[in-house]
Parts: structure tokens; C-alpha cells; sequence
């Protein structure tokens, strides 16, 4: 897209803090350049100038692997410069906050701030107060919009299509971000959720997002054409909210044997870091059915096309 | 006075004239059913005449036409923060702050650093309030260090005249604690005020729990948390025949839990905060820390049933709850924000704005909830406006059309709720302690 003239995004994006009321058109548009630049990604050399001057800047409060890093790539592969941040707990221990943290990167001139934080609107609280542009790469339990970005650029791709789709999301619906945007944006597209869970991980009137909560799981398997398994932190089971992990794999985790009572073939997908034995057995994450390695390539696809709509706009938008 | 640029609202004024004529107000006090137009003439602290002045008293005249006077206001809910957060608000700045409010007395909770557990801080607040028209009533903690672990010496306590307990902000969580406390109180004729909220149930929560909270990733307040607690500090009142009042009462069902309690004779008593009747949980939908209050804002039938509530007395007193935080505490993630916004300098104008001109309740009943009914929670003495009466007055303008600006508040801190609200109602001026204080 990068070299033909008639690619111009004709959505505008100040900043990605959720999918939360994001619009049909712009998801989509989101959706069809994260696969252009998957094309980019395999080719010989795959770095685009798109971004070539644009400054990002990575603030990674909370622990993460794989989000960072894919970030990281897919600011590289777009001749972005970039510098990262990273460090667990809160801002405040460190006798700075948040704000005068950011702050004082962006006076030394970044156009972009991709933010990761334990705290649920960090990023909205950012983006109410400096200039740049920000992007949300998961707040708390709110939202992880790229992700959820990713796991429907991997549907759409897998299936054809989401409009009518039926989207089962297991596990630990009260605490995840993961949950939040997938909801929202899936929904926005015409497809159908269910989550299903224990009602003890399930948050109160999460059928006001549009989203009903099922609690048998098998139930659940049968309705979707794919399902979203969800990681399941360990400490649920110290915090009195589920009784095991032996019960929690029994009742909610996805096993071979529940595949196979099925009379149809659905998707499996998994946000990782995953929990093997526990919210998902080996033979499943690593089965036919699974496109959770597809996830993640998308991943770095799917941030390339969102720095792109959003920090490319002065250039491209004109 | 030397300080007064720390003690007098912005813009205001202090008399100390042994003869004052409040002019032409409206003297109005729904405890007598008094509301009439007449000059009031005030002499060292007593109220000397009403109606018609006598030519030889020569006094200061204050033109009160257009204006209501009524029983000098009492908030019974207030966090003067000092000892110990003077950053975020000191007696001096809380009292006028009050005045600035119309209130002519406070009475400030014991969260303060040492808290407020024994005689000398008692002490040493009074003394900090020494000379001010707006008195200062301190609570004195329930437990020593509001830690729920050990009463304080509440005899002792109650022997300097603190006339009522709580540990505000920390609930008691062992039931059998709350009846020992209850027992004690009773023992003393002192009030028993609590937050009431099942920790257990709120470890974590920022807002309130429900739809929005699911929306917005953040950790549930439930409104069955303040309800099991009233619920069973009632049934402890009940059973040791103690006064309790329930501070900062949020939800339909607390509402519902009192009025019962009511009927049956348990002696029982509930406030609401201007914020909880007119603020929803949905504003919180941008995480502006601002609305960040504990109890925490809650829905639309909570609004009604506490409306409800005031309007048939069920819900006995308004009180602000007033909790400064400083501008840089506040202004961080959400989770990390104190809970607290101040109130004193809006209370009456919102409840005007809001309850009264809309006609959900009486102006008598705003003024009995924010004059009458607190001072006698507090076993203060009634105000009267007769003769003979020692002068306490609060003199406001219920026409006054204004519009909330945070940076242009009398408290040290500007964490309000209502910056940018358009209100109706304000107060003009203050007479307590044989002061006046009002707008130049």
C-alpha cells in the first residue's frame, strides 16, 4: 500500500485506546492494511519507509514478552525510530508518576506512545493530557485492542469472513482485557459472542456489552465456529475464586476429548503466554484446529497497520 | 485577626461590630415554622431584636433583602486532614472553606496522622479553631489507631465533650468489636457513627460494580458491601439499643434497611452527601480520578432512593463528607487515586440546584438535613432565631446563579466533582461567636 496512490487510509485515528466504539468502516480499515503488511512481512526485505522520522516510544509498566516485542518489530519494520521503557509496578513506587514519566520523554520530541500498564485507563488518562498520539497495548482489565485487532485480522482470515460468526470466549472473562476488546470489536462487526467461564470469573451485567455468559462448556463448543481461550492467572485459585487448576481444567479447560465430541471443526486461538494443562491441553494448542502461532505473526501486522492509520496521518491524509 | 488571608474566604469580609442589623432578609427556620421578612438586630453574640428596631440601637447594617437566614448550617462529616496531611487542608483553610459554604459548624472525622484517639489531639484541633466563627466539633476515633482492634478511652473522650465516634473510612470488620463499641457509646449517650462496608467484599474496588465498572475493567464496589454492613450494625444497634447513624449512605437498599430499622424503634440515623444524589457511576467512563469517592458513586435508583429518603426523613442529615487530596495525588491512574472530593464550599448550592428547585424536596427539609438534624446527632444544642437566643446564622442567597471554577475554591484542595456546574444558591455570609463574616 505504501506505493500506490490510491491506498490513502481514509480512516483517521488520533489515538487506539479501545475498540470500544470503534466504527465498522475503521476496524475494517485496520483489518485490510494489517493484511497488506503481512504481504510486507514476507517479503525479502521486509521493512516499508512509511514511518521513516516518526518517533515511537514504548512504555511497558507491566511484564510482557510478546507484545512489546511485536511492537517493537512492527515499528522497525516501518522505519519507525524507537525507544522502550519497560518496568514493573507501579510508577509511583519509583517516586515519579506516570504522567511526569511520560511527560518528560515526550519533551524530548516522540510523536507516538504505546503504552502497557497494570492500571485500567492509563492510557485514557495519558491521551486526556499530552499530545501525543497513544496506543493502548493492554490497560489493566479494560482493553487490548491490538490484540483483539489480531485475533479478528486471524478469524477473518481463517473463516472468510466475521459478519455472522460465532465466537465462544472461555476462561477468565472478569479479568481480562483480552475479553473486553475481542467483545467490542467482534460485535462491531457483525459477529456473535458468548463467553463462558466460572460465574466466579465472570463480571457482573457482562451481558450490558452485548455478550451472554454460558456456563457449560460443551453447550458453548457446539454453538461457536471458533472459540478464544483465555490465560488463567494462578493466583485465582490462592484468591479463593476458583476451588483448583485440576477443577478449572476439568470444567472450563479446552481438552482433545471436548474437540472430539464435536460434529464440526472450529477455530482454536489463544492469546498466550498460555497455561498448558490448565486452560488448554498440549494436543489442542498444538493441534490441527489451532492458529495461535497465526496470532501472533498477525500480531506484528495488525500494530504496523494501527501505527500507520494513526502516526502516518499527517503525511498520508492530506 | 493576623491570618486572616488563610482564614476568611476569597473576597470576604470579618466584623466584629458588638451591633450588627441584618436587614430585610428572611428569617427562616422550619424547626418553629418561622418565615418572615424582618430586620434582625444582633448585640455581643445575642439576638436583641426582630421585627422592629429600636431607633437608639445603632449598629453596622448588613443588607440582607432578598436574602434567607437561617439556623447557622453544620456539616457532621468533614476531613479537616490536620494533624498530619496539612498539604491537603488545615483547620483554618477547612473553616473557610465551611463559611464559605454557609456552615457556621463542622465536625471533623479522625483520619488524621496520629489519629484522632485521644484527648490531646482533641485538644489540639480545638485549639486550632480558636477564635473562628465556624466551630469545630472534633469525632474521636472508635478504635485506637482506626485499626478495629481496641476501643479508644471514650470516657475519657467523651469527658472533654467529643460527643460522638467513628473510624470513618475504616470500617469495623469484627462484629463483636461493633457491639462492644455500641455498648460503650450507649454507656457515655454518644453517637456511634460508621462507614459502613464489608471489607471483605471491596478489597481492590475503585468504583462502583455493575455494568459499568464490567465496561471499564474496573474492580467492583458492590452495593451488598454497604448493605450487609448496615444490616448488621443495625441489628448490633438494636440489640444493645445504642445510636448508631450511618455515615454516607449510598444505595436503595441502605435506604430501605434504615427506614425499616425506623419503624421498629431501633435507633438509627443515615446521611447522603450532595455527590450521591446527584452524581452517577457512568461519569467515571473517561477514569477522571475526580469522581473517585468511597462510597462510590452508584446508579440511578440509588439517586432516587436517597432523594426519597431525605424527603421523608428517613435519611436524617445532609453531610459533605468533604475530603481533600492534593492536586498531584489525585492526578494519577485511576487506581492509585485517593477516594475523597471536597463538598463543603457546593453543598448547598447542588442541593438547591438539584432537590429543591426541582421540587423533590422542601427547602425546610434541605435546611432541617443541613442545620437541625446534624447539630442534634451531634447532641449540640438547637439554634433558635428568637430573642434572647445566642446568634448563629447562615445567610444565603438562593438566587445566586454561579459557576463552580476548582481554582477558585477556599479549600486547600480543588478535587471537586462540580467544577464547571452551573448552581443556583450561595452562601453570602456567616454570624457565630459574636462574628460576622460575609461578602464585601
Amino acid at each position: 500500500m505504501t506505493n500506490s496512490t490510491e491506498a490513502k487510509p481514509i480512516v483517521k485515528l488520533n489515538h487506539l485506546l479501545g475498540l470500544d466504539g470503534i466504527s465498522r468502516e475503521a476496524i475494517t480499515e485496520i483489518l485490510d492494511s494489517a493484511d497488506t503488511f503481512l504481504g510486507v512481512l514476507e517479503r525479502p526485505i521486509p521493512k516499508v519507509p512509511s514511518l521513516r522520522g516518526v518517533t515511537v516510544a514504548n512504555f511497558f509498566f507491566e511484564n510482557s514478552t510478546r507484545t512489546k516485542i511485536s511492537f517493537e518489530l512492527a515499528e522497525k519494520r516501518m522505519s519507525a525510530d524507537t525507544i522502550s521503557f519497560a518496568t514493573s509496578g507501579s510508577s509511583v513506587s519509583k517516586g515519579e508518576t506516570l504522567l511526569d514519566t511520560v511527560r518528560n520523554i515526550e519533551a524530548m520530541k516522540i510523536d507516538v506512545v504505546v503504552i502497557r500498564h497494570s492500571a485500567s485507563g492509563a492510557p485514557r488518562f495519558l491521551a486526556d493530557r499530552i499530545e501525543s498520539a497513544v496506543i493502548n497495548a493492554g490497560d489493566g482489565q479494560h482493553e487490548h485492542p491490538t490484540q483483539g485487532l489480531l485475533d479478528m485480522m486471524t478469524l477473518r482470515r481463517k473463516v472468510g469472513r466475521l459478519e455472522g460468526l460465532n465466537v465462544l470466549i472461555l476462561g477468565d472473562i472478569a479479568h481480562s482485557r483480552v475479553a473486553r476488546s475481542n467483545i467490542h470489536g467482534l460485535l462491531a462487526m457483525g459477529a456473535n459472542v458468548k463467553v463462558c467461564g466460572p460465574a466466579t470469573l465472570m463480571p457482573r451485567d457482562i451481558e450490558t456489552l452485548g455478550a451472554e455468559p454460558i456456563f457449560d462448556l460443551d453447550e458453548g463448543l457446539e454453538w461457536c465456529d471458533a472459540v478464544n481461550v483465555l490465560r488463567l492467572q494462578l493466583e485465582r485459585q490462592k484468591s479463593g475464586e476458583i476451588p483448583s487448576l485440576r477443577e478449572y481444567n476439568r470444567t472450563f479447560g479446552l481438552t482433545r476429548a471436548r474437540l472430539e465430541r464435536l460434529t464440526k471443526e472450529i477455530v482454536v486461538m489463544h492469546p498466550g503466554p498460555m497455561n498448558r494443562g490448565v486452560e488448554i491441553d498440549s494436543d489442542v494448542a498444538d493441534g490441527p484446529y489451532s492458529v495461535i502461532l497465526n496470532q501472533v505473526t498477525h500480531g506484528v501486522a495488525v500494530r504496523m497497520a494501527v501505527l500507520y492509520l494513526i502516526s502516518g496521518r499527517e503525511r498520508f491524509v492530506e | 485577626m493576623s491570618n486572616n488571608q488563610h482564614t476568611l474566604p476569597a473576597g470576604w469580609r470579618e466584623s466584629v461590630a458588638h451591633r450588627i442589623i441584618l436587614k430585610g432578609g428572611r428569617l427562616f427556620h422550619p424547626g418553629s415554622e418561622l418565615d418572615q421578612i424582618a430586620d434582625l438586630a444582633i448585640q455581643d453574640g445575642c439576638i436583641k431584636h426582630i421585627g422592629s428596631i429600636p431607633s437608639d440601637f445603632q449598629g453596622e447594617t448588613v443588607n440582607c433583602e432578598g436574602l434567607l437566614i437561617t439556623p447557622g448550617l453544620y456539616d457532621m462529616h468533614v476531613h479537616l486532614r490536620e494533624p498530619g496531611f496539612e498539604h491537603k487542608e488545615t483547620v483554618r483553610t477547612g473553616c473557610s472553606a465551611a463559611a464559605a459554604g454557609g456552615f457556621t459548624g463542622i465536625a471533623c472525622m479522625p483520619n488524621t496522622n496520629p489519629s484522632t484517639d485521644n484527648p490531646g489531639i482533641v485538644e489540639f484541633i480545638r485549639n486550632q479553631a480558636k477564635g473562628l466563627p465556624v466551630d469545630v466539633d472534633p469525632i474521636a476515633a472508635t478504635t485506637k489507631g482506626r485499626k478495629g482492634e481496641t476501643l479508644t478511652e471514650m470516657s475519657e473522650l467523651a469527658a472533654t465533650g467529643v460527643t460522638a465516634f467513628s473510624d470513618d473510612g475504616s470500617p469495623i470488620a469484627s462484629a463483636d468489636l461493633m457491639r462492644r463499641a455500641l455498648e460503650y457509646t450507649n454507656m457515655l449517650g454518644a453517637l456511634l457513627i460508621e462507614h459502613c462496608e464489608e471489607p471483605t467484599m471491596t478489597v481492590g474496588s475503585i468504583m462502583h460494580e455493575g455494568a459499568v465498572s464490567t465496561r471499564l475493567g474496573l474492580t467492583g464496589w458492590p452495593a451488598v458491601a454497604e448493605e450487609i454492613a448496615i444490616e448488621r450494625n443495625i441489628q448490633l444497634a438494636e440489640y444493645t439499643g445504642a445510636r448508631l447513624h450511618c455515615a454516607h449512605v449510598s444505595t436503595a437498599r441502605g435506604v430501605e434497611l434504615i427506614r425499616n430499622a425506623k419503624k421498629r424503634g431501633v435507633r438509627v440515623t443515615g446521611e447522603a452527601t450532595p455527590h450521591h444524589v446527584s452524581l452517577e457511576c457512568s461519569i467515571l467512563e473517561h477514569y477522571d480520578s475526580e469522581y473517585k469517592v468511597n462510597p462510590p458513586l452508584r446508579e440511578s435508583k440509588d439517586i432516587e432512593a436517597l432523594i426519597a429518603g431525605l424527603a421523608d426523613g428517613t435519611i436524617d442529615a445532609i453531610a459533605t463528607d468533604h475530603a481533600p487530596h492534593a492536586h498531584d495525588e489525585k492526578e494519577v491512574e485511576l487506581a492509585l487515586a485517593p477516594f475523597g472530593m471536597v463538598g463543603l464550599e457546593t453543598a448547598f448550592g447542588v442541593i438547591l440546584t438539584e432537590l429543591v428547585n426541582t421540587g423533590r424536596i422542601s427547602l425546610a427539609r434541605a435546611i432541617d438535613a443541613m442545620s437541625t438534624q446534624p447539630r442534634r446527632l451531634m447532641s449540640l444544642p438547637d439554634v433558635s432565631l428568637e430573642v434572647g437566643s445566642e446568634a448563629n446564622l447562615s445567610i444565603m442567597d438562593l438566587n445566586e446563579q454561579w459557576t463552580v471554577e476548582r481554582d477558585t475554591l477556599n479549600s486547600k484542595s480543588h478535587n471537586t466533582p462540580f467544577h464547571g456546574w452551573k448552581l443556583t444558591g450561595r452562601a453570602r455570609g456567616i454570624y457565630n461567636n459574636s462574628k460576622y463574616w460575609g461578602r464585601k
